[in-house]
């Protein structure tokens, strides 16, 4: 099993839980910063509870559930992490920001073929053919019939780019 | 009679044709979404949730309940066809199902799969309408500390019951319910890590979290695992089951019923659980074990009947309590909230047509899935056959413009996606995000409840444990934690859910 080593206080310690290790260290880092942005949060007493007794009292039992995690992962053997699908992870994401940055000024039209082309590379599956044009040709469609001209969802269909360029009943 | 009172309003309001198209639509979808993979109950309510909006919340929710128990229906049909179980809850299913399918009775296990469901979902609707009303009454008489006591054993229940690890759960919990109090807080006004930003006023969606983390994080989960799956069907024929079938599936049917009623009532206990429970007890006492895994019909009729039963009575802790056992009970408390229904034992009482009507039109949706579905298996069978690669950008749409429509604002999309992140990240080191939503649903409750519970006790924190139904609740929570950090309980959860 793969082990990494790391130096605490001084000595040597193992990592047997890779897993336990990692969600504690983030168990602690999201409770910190719990504790540190709501530290000026009213405490109040207990009869009269302030806006920061409930926040912060979970922040410390986040706190020691991560120390928990994380001490439990030098003790006891646990799953490695292996391998994270960093680069899919990165495409999903930056398929729906190129959505969400492109959609006001460009409109429907622009945004969702970039949502969809930018998305489809994260599968080693996909092919760029005339079928996946139609499809997409269709889905496009189909969402401007369907939300925004059927459910009224105030999508500009061309963005405010094209204020004036096209007509108006063509952005809503 | 009360009860035929009851429901016979429950049923004049299920049967007016909106509700009844909308119910429709909602096993349909449901349907859709279990037998395609990758797309679960909880992803597809959240992404329908702002459509939703616009209905009467009678038919939302009947809608949205129709979308959870269809699920359970698709997904047994791809357990059973192609060896997928859709959903967790038909895993069990699969192990006999297949086997009976590649021995050319894949028609007599989907009808039977198909009708034990339909018996419990019949069943179930009784038991609800026998148990929610003096449920209900006694939680009328909760004040705010029972109602904190009992979030914390449906909490630490939840988790109990569910499959992974326990000091994960509790610590998604946590997490959820800070994620919860993001926001103004209403008791004193202060905005509370909103960093100035005036969308986050009114705290994160929980729409926005629940897509974010069922909906995208699990498509990237998928897109590590993908494979190119062989679906190779063979032609489903002969529907009907034979005699010696019904005979059979009787006993393991009302056995399935009865433990999926008990273990749907707990907290977190739902469908899986269930079906896994069924599925071992019928190995233990069905005198036809020795066929268990080459294809006895036992097999699917005890998990079918046990997950449709255990579905069906999550619902009792979510109407008569306003506690979400699962996911998509939590979606649909959510749902209430915003269309103003406010969850709990009131609704009853309150709003009683919304309550029956949505119990008898689990049962009208049953019948529905009945009828509707062993026809249109070629249908499923075909969509079954949709590559992941043109499914999964497909779904990446509906929830852009999904989460768009709740406030009409680019600010919720940027959100969907860092909980994608977040929902992905911590599903690689084993932490569920089913747990996270409970909290996030429960968060602001349980921080008003107590703080009126301390309010009335002059700030003693002992109010919990001198009231007696308070105590008992602590008691059970405690208890349930205890049980589960012991190895010999653990081992057994454990292999509860490893029964294959």
């Amino acid at each position: 099993m793969r082990q990494k080593h790391y130096i605490l206080g001084g000595a040597l310690v193992k990592i047997r839980a890779e897993k336990d290790f990692a969600a504690g260290v983030l168990y602690i880092i999201l409770a910190a910063g719990f504790l540190w942005f709501g530290r000026d949060y009213k405490m109040g007493a207990a009869s009269r509870m302030g806006p920061g007794y409930f926040p912060l009292t979970l922040g410390w039992i986040l706190f020691g559930f991560g120390a928990i995690s994380v001490v439990r992962s030098f003790l006891t053997d646990g799953p490695v992490i292996g391998g994270v699908a960093w680069k899919k992870l990165a495409i999903i994401t930056a398929a729906i920001l190129a959505f969400a940055i492109l959609l006001p000024k460009f409109g429907l039209i622009f945004a969702l073929p970039a949502l969809v082309l930018l998305s489809s590379l994260a599968s080693e599956q996909s092919e760029y053919d005339l079928k996946l044009l139609l499809a997409l040709v269709g889905l496009v469609a189909f969402c401007i019939i369907v939300f925004v001209k059927g459910l009224g969802v105030p999508m500009p269909i061309f963005g405010s780019l094209f204020d004036g360029i096209v007509p108006p009943s063509w952005q809503r | 009679m009360e009860l035929f009172d009851n429901l016979w309003l429950g049923l004049s309001t299920a049967m007016t044709p909106v509700n009844l198209l909308y119910a429709l639509m909602g096993v349909f979808l449901g349907t859709a979404i279990g037998v395609l993979p990758g797309l679960g109950p909880a992803a597809t309510i959240a992404m329908l949730l702002p459509a939703t909006f616009a209905m009467p919340p009678v038919t939302a929710l009947i809608m949205l309940a129709g979308i959870f128990y269809g699920a359970q229906y698709g997904g047994s049909t791809t357990a059973i066809l192609v060896n997928l179980p859709g959903e967790t809850s038909s895993v069990v299913t699969a192990i006999d199902g297949y086997q009976m399918a590649r021995q050319g009775k894949a028609g007599r296990a989907l009808a039977v799969a198909a009708l034990a469901s339909f018996f419990a979902g019949t069943v179930c609707t009784l038991l609800i309408a026998l148990f929610a009303p003096p449920l209900a009454e006694v939680a009328l008489k909760f004040g705010p500390a029972e109602y904190f006591s009992l979030m914390v054993l449906g909490l630490i229940a939840s988790i109990v019951l569910a499959n992974g690890s326990i000091l994960h759960a509790l610590g998604m919990i946590i997490l959820g319910l800070l994620l919860g109090l993001i926001g103004t807080d209403v008791n004193s006004g202060a905005q509370r890590y909103t960093f100035g930003l005036p969308e986050l006023a009114d705290g994160i969606g929980f729409v926005t979290v629940a897509m974010g983390m069922f909906g995208i994080g699990e498509i990237i989960a998928n897109l590590e695992h993908e494979s190119t799956r062989d679906v190779s069907i063979k032609e489903v024929k002969g529907l009907w089951p034979t005699r010696d079938d019904f005979k059979r599936s009787i006993g393991p049917t009302l056995r399935g019923t009865a433990l999926g009623s008990v273990l749907g009532i707990l907290p977190g206990g739902g469908a899986s659980l269930a079906a896994f429970g069924a599925y071992a007890l019928e190995k233990k006492v069905s005198p036809n074990r020795h066929e268990f895994g080459k294809g006895a019909i036992e097999g699917v009729a005890a998990p079918e009947s046990a997950n449709n039963a255990g579905a069906q009575m999550s619902f009792i802790p979510m109407l008569t309590l306003g506690i979400p056992a699962n996911p998509v009970m939590a979606l649909m408390i959510g749902a209430m909230i915003i269309q103003g229904v406010q969850p709990g034992p009131s609704v009853m009482n309150e709003q009683p047509a919304l309550f029956w009507g949505l119990i008898v039109s689990m049962w009208l949706g049953n019948l529905m899935l009945l009828v509707l579905n062993l026809p249109l298996i070629g249908m499923w069978v075909k969509m079954i056959t949709i590559p992941y690669r043109y499914l999964f950008p497909a779904i990446l749409v509906f929830c852009a413009i999904g989460v768009f429509s709740l406030n009409n604002a680019t600010f919720d999309v940027y959100f969907m996606a860092l909980f994608g992140v977040i929902g992905y990240v911590f599903k690689k080191l084993d932490c569920e995000p089913a747990p996270l939503l409970l909290g996030f649903i429960l968060g602001p409750m349980m921080e008003e409840f107590l703080r009126r519970a301390l309010l009335l006790s002059k700030g003693d924190p002992m109010v919990l444990v001198t009231r007696p139904i308070s105590a008992t609740m602590l008691a059970l929570a405690g208890i349930l934690l205890c049980l589960v950090l012991l190895p010999a309980f653990s081992k057994t959860r454990e292999e509860a859910f490893q029964e294959e």
